[in-house]
């Protein structure tokens, strides 16, 4: 069996026995060098022991390396953990004191970031804000106690290496019992694996806008939507884009033309088995791992009931597909009853490609792969992020009765007012009763221009369920009950013509001095988003409470999907002291200067 | 040639300005990396080099090339245009070579200055002069790609140009792009066939196809027609003063 050295422990009786059969077939070749827990048997919630390969806590010792592996059944030299890429699963358990020794085997320095874990800052490895970084040769030793339970990753900080597949599942188990029961679970790490060096890719999207878009509009589109909406229509729209020197089809600056999806590092073709028996109840711990991907996961002909997200539990959400932005997790919960195959498809937002794998009773099983749908045009949304920069990034137009409460008007001019439906008198003083007397909004409330009910951009909601952000709801309020002392604005920016990424116009090379909270503060973070792409914003070393409307209950979370246009907010707690970094968590858009350090005192 | 060195040199200084830039100022240890770091990036591109057949007259091989190197707002250029008749035992010809500093000075736009020189490649088969040359580079509104300049001479000549071209995609790598050059001068310089006023409008079509984007192969066709004084000079030649040819070539991005 082609298996790399890391899965050469020889299986244990109670594995032999489960998936026996299955390995028997000889499909376990086809499983050639991935990461050891992409088992097919998953874990048994049961068994005591794990049914399959992890680097278990507290002590774990990871050797990063440079070597040839096949990935999507094509030589290449990603970049390893113990021998697998991505890495190997981690799970450790709350409570415990984690002692994470990791060792540098490449030519340069590397570092490993424990994404979303609340730590000291010393621990968070990114070099030049918590460490120096791990140099060639050297072992660094990560030590924290683990103060959470949930589904999180692990990647590395230190310029493009997670584009090479220095990625890896983190997974804490609860010390108490979880809100939700289930039988069996999976890890589903979805990755953006490319063959072209990380840094050509970077000067492609440096030197040539669009580089990796294939489906620009052509001629052809132009008379599709004369047919549908007009032929004046078209031509406005059109001419509104190209005035503005924008492309429509700008969803994603990486694309399926360069980029193979992967989930569990297999491509859709070697189709990785999640296997299941019948009646059981599946969690499925579903991690964004890639490096600039958004997608949009579904599992045709089951429903999936959302029980976590960014590792902590939410109220459960069913669904019949959910769209997860890059370093998200959700874990959803699938109970399928039939003995049949079930194909796990996670099509990239620019519908340019996608990742499958196939949830089964026994492996070699496969079933239908959807079709994909068509890129989207955006619209209107972006347009008024692209037009309006300064203005706040407010856009009414496509706003319904329900987005309108919580509104704050507070700060609007009367500029801002004009064209803009207020529905009823009746809804304005319901606003009123959300602000509190020092004028900002009653904690919890979503902000006037947050979009929380949508999806995003190429998604139908009448097509099916999918989750939104106001669908998430915590169970019991977070400890800091406190309303926001303050609030801090930040837009985010960018001139997509020369890929330059920001926060306030300025990338990291041009600001001076870190942004500060005080420490044990509470306040209120708002991120309008200037430009016409998702940013996933991500904070180290604090969680943020996305202000979504559920008011006491609102989620939270260490990565924030901002749309284009869209002004979100969250409630933060500085309770950690220290330098933290604060980015948009595209990997490219992150290079490009999009990033802040948080400093905490 | 003071002026060149000049250029050079302010230009260098603002790239290696760009690149010594303080990082966000929180209290990180000496000896630890900055998080981000950002490095210049390079390109360059014929963005024409094509064999030009006109309806009367020589053959050409024609080049369109630009190279930058640089941050982000910072950057260094050159550009060069020109051409080689073919069979009329000359060499090839710099229409023009220039080195520019170049500033991004708004999101689209870059604002450009420098020295140029004009005349044979490698040897004295042409008339050569030299020129200082302030330029704008950018995309205009409509996404209409777009190089104006204004150049002064080593003799005082005072001369501008237009160029524009726009992308008009047919499908995913087949193109069409339509294109045009106007040339105008303040004053005569009888040497290089240059009269006051408007001297020439080329405008063409070039169809062309992706195989990679890097690598695009095409075929097109051109319009040209000198006037005022140009045309004269040009007449008093023995040439025609309107023409029109077809070209093939590629353009090629490294």
């Amino acid at each position: 069996m082609a298996r790399s050295p890391a899965v050469s422990r020889p299986f244990s009786r109670r594995q032999v026995l489960k998936g026996g059969a299955a390995l028997g077939l000889g499909s376990a070749a086809a499983l050639g060098l991935s990461p050891a827990w992409a088992n097919p048997w998953g874990r048994s919630a049961r068994s005591t022991t794990y049914s399959y390969e992890s680097e278990e806590g507290p002590n774990v010792s990871l050797s990063i390396r440079r070597e040839s592996l096949p990935v999507a059944g094509q030589e290449a030299r990603p970049i390893t953990i113990n021998g697998t890429s991505p890495g190997p699963l981690i799970r450790l358990k709350e409570g415990q004191d984690a002692v994470l020794r990791v060792t540098n085997l490449l030519e340069e320095s590397t570092s490993i970031h424990w994404h979303g874990m609340i730590l000291p800052p010393g621990m968070d490895g990114v070099p030049g804000i918590s460490f120096a970084g791990i140099a060639p040769g050297e072992t660094f030793t990560y030590r924290f106690p683990v103060q959470q339970n949930g589904t999180y990753w692990y990647h590395s900080h230190s310029g493009l290496q997670e584009q090479l597949g220095h990625a890896g599942p983190l997974i804490i188990d609860a010390a108490e019992p979880e809100p939700f029961r289930y039988d069996r679970e999976h890890v589903l790490l979805l990755t953006d694996w490319t063959f072209e060096n990380p840094a050509s890719v970077f000067r492609n999207l440096k030197t040539m806008e669009g580089f990796y878009n294939f489906q620009e509009r052509t001629v052809a589109d132009f008379f599709a939507d004369v047919r549908d909406k007009g032929f004046s229509q078209t031509a406005e729209m059109r001419s509104m884009w190209s005035k503005m020197r924008m492309s429509s089809r700008d969803i994603a600056d990486v694309t399926g033309s360069t980029y193979s999806y992967l989930l569990n590092g297999h491509s859709p073709e070697e189709n990785w088995n999640a296997l299941f028996k019948t009646g059981e109840r599946v969690r499925l711990r579903v991690i964004n791992g890639s490096a600039m991907s958004y997608f949009d996961v579904r599992i045709p002909g089951l429903k999936m009931t959302v029980v976590a997200a960014d590792g902590q539990p939410v109220q459960p959400v069913p669904v019949d597909e959910f769209r997860i932005g890059v370093a998200e997790t959700y874990d959803v919960l699938v109970s399928p009853e039939d003995d049949q195959a079930y194909t796990i498809f996670a099509e990239s937002m620019d519908r340019s490609g996608y990742a499958r794998a196939t949830l089964a009773p026994r492996e070699g099983m496969q079933a239908e792969i959807p079709k994909r749908r068509q890129i989207a045009d955006r619209g209107m949304e972006g347009m008024a992020a692209g037009a309006m920069g300064g203005m706040k990034g407010m856009d009414h137009s496509g706003m319904s009765r329900d987005d309108m409460e919580g509104m704050d008007h507070s700060n609007m001019s009367g500029g801002d007012m004009e064209g803009m439906d207020h529905g009823s008198g009746d809804g304005m003083a319901k606003e009123k009763a959300k602000m509190r007397e020092n004028g900002m909004l009653v904690a919890g409330e979503a902000q006037s221009g947050s979009r929380y009910g949508e999806a995003g951009i190429g998604i139908d909601p009448d097509e099916r369920r999918v989750l939104v952000y106001r669908d998430l709801k915590a169970f019991t309020p977070w400890p800091d009950r406190r309303g926001p002392g303050r609030e801090l604005e930040l837009h985010l920016t960018g001139n997509m013509e020369r890929y330059m990424w920001s926060f306030d116009g300025k990338k990291f090379s041009e600001v001076n001095g870190p942004i500060h909270f005080e420490k044990d503060e509470r306040l209120r973070l708002i991120l309008i988003n200037d430009t016409m792409m998702e940013h996933p914003i991500h904070l180290h070393g604090m969680w943020m409470e996305l202000e979504n409307g559920q008011g006491e209950l609102i989620p939270r979370k260490h990565t924030l999907n901002v749309k284009p246009g869209e002004r979100v907010s969250a409630l933060i707690t500085a309770d950690a002291e220290g330098s933290w970094a604060f980015h948009c968590h595209l990997l490219y858009h992150m290079e490009a200067g999009m990033f802040r350090v948080v400093q905490v005192s | 040639m003071k002026i060149k060195l000049y250029l050079v040199g302010v230009s260098a200084a603002f790239i290696f300005a760009s690149l010594a830039k303080a990082d966000d100022g929180y209290d990180a240890p000496d000896g630890w990396p900055s998080p981000i770091v950002e490095h210049n990036q390079g390109t360059a591109q014929f963005d024409r080099l094509e064999y030009s057949i006109p309806e009367n007259g020589k053959d050409a091989m024609v080049w369109d090339f630009q190279g930058w190197y640089g941050s982000d707002v910072n950057r260094m250029y050159v550009k060069s245009e020109g051409e080689n008749i073919q069979g009329d035992g000359e060499d090839a010809e710099f229409e023009s070579l220039e080195l520019l500093y170049s500033r991004l000075i708004a999101d689209f736009w870059e604002l450009q200055g420098g020295v140029g020189y004009q005349g044979g490649v490698f040897s004295d088969d042409h008339e050569e002069r030299t020129y200082g040359v302030v330029g704008l580079q950018g995309v205009m509104p409509y996404e209409i790609e777009t190089d104006v300049a204004l150049q002064v001479s080593d003799e005082g000549d005072v001369s501008a140009s237009f160029e524009g071209e726009y992308d008009f995609r047919l499908t995913q790598r087949l193109y069409v792009q339509p294109r045009t050059e106007i040339a105008v001068a303040a004053n005569e310089a009888k040497e290089f066939g240059v009269g006051e006023g408007l001297n020439s409008v080329r405008a063409g079509l070039r169809i062309g196809y992706e195989v990679t984007r890097r690598f695009a192969p095409y075929v097109g066709a051109y319009w040209e027609k000198e006037y005022g004084e140009t045309a004269d000079l040009t007449r008093a030649n023995g040439d025609r003063t309107e023409g029109t040819g077809v070209v093939a070539g590629a353009r090629l991005i490294f």
